[in-house]
């Protein structure tokens, strides 16, 4: 693992690089070393993807220098950077759903067996063997719409290493697994490394890079503020270094006052995209003034449970009722005029209009509602003036509220949808992975606002995937399971290890254990947990 | 500066297709005279242009002399530019309105090939309504008539739009249906139940009153008010009116319209009658100035449309602009036929090379190196899907 210091395979030097605004990256230096899993932490908007996109050639630096093996090189695109050996995992997918694992794996590197015609079998050979290798069985005709997100994960590293990466860059590569599928993948990259390949490795989770890195840059404000080693930091410290100041892990959650049931939901059943019944009669009740959370492992029908919640998808049965109302299959209009707000868990497909400007984006769901038009025109004066608000009052960084979403790094996009929602008139607050993609201060912001709206006396209902999140902040939990909830108990005396068993297995204490036992070694590509 | 610099983000890939339409175009031009027996004459495209441009405008840059070649000369006639440019804001009146037809569907992510036949039926209905109120006043005659044929291309946009909300028909496909059925049916109807006895052609009842007034010049009707007008209520309606975001979010990410309580439905439906609305408006304008509905009404107008919108990068004023540089070349073409012996149907082929190379859009950036504007992996596919949805 870590070995003697030798030649760095890649070092970058005074990189610079301004967007009209702001300076992204000012001044940075970067070495990584053959074999070595390098982490880069920073606050959101700190300039992490905009370095990892110089390097792999989708931006321009205005300044510095980039050596491969202590020669100077230009790197003009991505299949330069894929030419050079350098690949790259985006923060957001870019897998195309409709193809085959193999045909999304060829795109663009086609082996050829002549000049007209792909050598499909020579590549399916090629991908089953790369998977073997890594420890991974999957069969390369699978359409990548029916692989879970931590076998994409896969497929996407699969990509780069089918293009003989010796530098691999995972730009939050974990965002959205699950803890187990995390596991899965450092397993893969600890393999890599070994066997001589560079991993850049971006993530939010302080804990996981201190389990899987070699060494820890952190940048701050678009300039290299240190560089540790493991062994040598822990997570506050980390935390304090990227964010400036000390930050509270964990918000002190207080006391709740739970009044009235406000959301109420009764045997509700809602079938998938694929016409398969993912929630399977769920009932339980919100009250004012509590957070009601919801742990499982993803893919087990939270997302259709949302969705129904949320007027995104019609129940095939059962109801939803907000405030003793009923509103089963109302749309999200109605149900946003009854006090219900909405933070996605997709902020990209759902929550942000990316080729709008921020300040349209922050009004998405009130564009109608005064202030922000007078009878059928918008008013610019009160948008701005909110959009400042939002900006200031949520950290969010950007140069102005003009830009468009697109441009904003991801951490802060997330930070305008919970602004937005945050802000509305509400009485009940569905929150689906609120924090995903965000920095430690962040997160601790955006649950003191949680826990301040609870106090408040709105009903929440939050679902993520972060058993820690879902534990830190409910005042009671529910475990869901291959679309039914399995249990529900109270929060603050919850026991992580009882919840995590519960989510595996649908089970508590022996029989959990023998099922975990039974089931072990059965899950390959797709299968869902 | 950077607002200077986002202009010509935008405009880069119109004008490098308009340049190279036209150099192709001169090539076209310098085949067809050898075609029919001139001798070479590698300067023609030069003369030919030239005409066009006096033609469109009234200025003249060139002289030539007998022997067929050109001298530098600048030189502009009055009376002529006013009679050239009067035909050009007349001839691009009605596109504009074709123009906006295609433009604002593409704002809701919606791609109306079906201009051509909203034209035709908004025309139809305007010749018909304008023949019953033939003898009322001119005002409220051409104020029914206008509107009587506005109405009957939003009709002809709002059946794609049912088609789509409601079942899911792709509005592509379901409009060119529709532009062939609007042909023939009221081919149909022109030569049977409305052909008035006398002309020795069919066509319908003269529309008496309700004919266009003609404010300027020989043919300034107030059609070009109309057209004029249109922009910048467009502009309005799209980008300060709610209901201008809710057609842009819809367009730009379908999923985030319903999130945020939008009905997709309801404003596909609205915007493709919006769409047939400012086509049948155009069909209005043509045949309220022509008089009456011919046994066979062609008109190149409704596809023009989609060349002026995706020449404007589907903006009110971009469309504004492609439509007088399309309505120009049509009004120039008769002094370049006159004065190069060149037919008049080298303009469609220009115009068509136009498109051609708008929607090559990706081969042209690649070509000549532009780079597009950085879109993030989220954003790709609806800009795929929605062309010109840049311009927000
Ligand atoms: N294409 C762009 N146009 C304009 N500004 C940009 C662009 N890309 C990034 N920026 C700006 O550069 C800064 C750094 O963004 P970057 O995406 O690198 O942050 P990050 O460290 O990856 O954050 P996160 O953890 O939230 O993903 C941000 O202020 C962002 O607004
Ligand atoms: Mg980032």
């Amino acid at each position: 693992m870590t070995q003697t210091v030798s030649a760095p395979a890649l070092e970058m030097r005074g990189i610079t690089k301004r967007y009209p605004g702001v300076v992204a990256n000012d001044g940075i230096d970067l070495e990584i070393r053959p074999g070595e899993i390098h982490a880069l932490l920073g606050e959101n908007g700190a300039g992490k993807s905009t370095l990892m996109n110089i390097l792999y050639g989708l931006a321009t630096p205005d300044a510095g220098e980039i050596l491969l093996d202590d020669t100077a090189v230009t790197i003009a695109g991505p299949a330069d950077a894929i030419a050079r050996g350098i690949s790259m995992v985006h923060q957001h997918f870019m897998l195309v759903p409709v193809l085959s694992v193999a045909d999304n794996i060829l795109l663009g590197e086609e082996t050829m067996a002549n000049p007209i015609f792909l050598d499909r079998r020579e590549a399916h050979r090629r991908i089953v063997d790369l998977g073997k290798r890594f420890g991974f069985d999957i069969d390369p005709e699978m359409k990548v719409e029916s692989l879970s997100v931590g076998w994409q994960q896969r497929v996407e590293i699969l990509k780069a290493l089918y293009r003989d990466a010796r530098i691999l860059v995972l730009d939050e590569p974990t965002a959205v697994l699950t803890p187990q599928e995390t596991k899965d993948i450092f397993l893969v990259l600890q393999r890599l490394a070994d066997e001589g390949h560079s991993i850049i490795f971006i993530s939010h989770k302080l804990f996981e890079v201190l389990e899987i890195a070699d060494r820890i840059t952190v940048i701050r404000r678009g300039q290299v503020v240190g560089t540790r080693i493991p062994s040598e930091t822990n997570e506050d410290d980390l935390a304090e270094l990227m964010v400036g100041r000390n930050v509270q892990l964990v918000v002190d959650r207080g006391e709740s006052h739970p009044a009235e049931p406000a959301l109420t939901v009764n045997d509700l059943r809602v079938t998938d995209d694929r016409g398969q019944e993912s929630v399977k009669g769920v009932s339980f009740e919100v009250r004012a003034g509590e957070i009601f959370g919801i742990a499982g492992v993803a893919g087990n029908g939270q997302e259709e449970l949302v969705e129904a919640l949320t007027g995104l998808r019609s129940p095939t049965a059962g109801q939803v009722s907000v405030a003793g109302k009923d509103v089963t299959r109302h749309g999200p209009r109605a149900l946003q005029q009854a006090g219900m707000s909405f933070v996605p868990g997709d902020r990209h497909r759902f929550g942000l209009v990316l080729s709008f400007p921020l300040e349209d984006n922050l009004i998405l769901t009130q564009y109608d509602e005064a202030p922000y038009s007078r009878g059928m025109v918008r008013n610019d004066a009160a948008i701005r003036a909110w959009a400042k608000q939002a900006i200031a009052e949520y950290d969010i960084r950007t140069p102005s509220a003009t830009v468009t979403a697109g441009t904003l790094s991801g951490g802060n996009q997330q930070k305008a949808v919970v602004a937005r929602e945050f802000s509305r008139k509400l009485t009940t607050l569905i929150l689906d992975q609120p924090t995903r993609g965000l920095d430690v201060g962040s997160i601790e912001f955006i649950h003191r606002q949680v826990v301040a709206k609870r106090d408040a006396g709105a009903a929440i209902l939050l679902v993520s995937a972060e058993l820690d999140e879902v534990l830190e902040l409910s005042d009671r939990v529910a475990v869901m399971y291959r679309g039914e909830i399995v249990a529900v108990v109270d929060g603050p005396t919850a026991e992580r290890e009882d919840i995590g068993l519960l989510m595996a297995t649908g089970r508590r204490g022996a029989a959990a254990e023998a099922a975990l036992v039974a089931a072990t070694h059965v899950t390959g590509p797709g299968v869902e947990a | 500066m950077t607002a200077l610099r986002r202009l010509w983000a935008l405009a880069v890939i119109p004008i490098i297709s308009i340049v190279l339409a036209l150099l192709l175009g001169s090539l076209l031009i310098i085949a067809s005279s050898l075609a029919i027996g001139e001798s070479l004459n590698l300067l023609l495209p030069l003369i030919a242009y030239e005409s066009l441009l006096e033609g469109a405008t009234g200025l003249s840059l060139l002289d030539v002399n007998a022997a067929g070649v050109p001298s530098l000369a600048f030189s502009i006639d009055p009376d002529r530019a006013a009679r050239a440019l009067t035909s050009t804001v007349a001839a691009a009146a009605p596109l504009v309105l074709t123009g906006l037809a295609v433009g604002v569907g593409f704002k809701a992510g919606l791609f109306n090939i079906g201009g051509t036949g909203q034209v035709l039926v908004g025309a139809f209905v305007a010749a018909i309504v304008g023949a019953a109120v033939a003898d009322q006043p001119v005002p409220i005659a051409v104020t029914v008539a206008l509107a009587a044929g506005a109405l009957g291309g939003a009709f002809y946009g709002f059946i794609p739009g049912a088609l789509k909300a409601f079942t899911g028909a792709h509005e592509v496909v379901s409009t060119i249906m529709l532009n062939s059925l609007a042909f023939f049916i009221i081919v149909g109807l022109v030569n049977d139940i409305f052909k008035i006895v006398g002309p020795s052609f069919a066509r319908t009842a003269d529309v008496g009153n309700a004919a266009l007034p003609v404010l300027f010049g020989r043919n300034g009707t107030v059609g070009v008010l109309i057209a004029l007008a249109a922009v910048p209520i467009t502009w309005f309606l799209i980008y300060r009116t709610t209901l201008g975001f809710e057609i842009r979010t819809v367009g730009a990410n379908p999923s985030a319209a319903r999130y945020a309580g939008m009905s997709p439905r309801r404003l596909i439906i609205l915007t493709m009658s919006l769409c047939g609305l400012f086509a049948g408006l155009a069909g209005s304008i043509e045949i309220l100035t022509l008089g009456y509905y011919p046994a066979v009404f062609g008109t190149g107008i409704g596809f023009a449309g989609i060349t002026v919108a995706l020449l404007g990068r589907a903006h009110p004023v971009g469309i504004l602009l492609a439509a007088l540089l399309l309505g120009g070349m049509r009004a120039g073409a008769p002094s370049m036929q006159i004065t190069a012996n060149i037919p008049i149907e080298i303009i469609d082929v220009i115009q068509g090379l136009i498109l051609l190379f708008l929607a090559a859009e990706v081969v042209i950036r690649r070509t000549f190196r532009i780079r597009a504007e950085r879109v993030t992996p989220g954003e790709l596919g609806t800009v795929a899907k929605t062309y010109g949805e840049g311009t927000v």
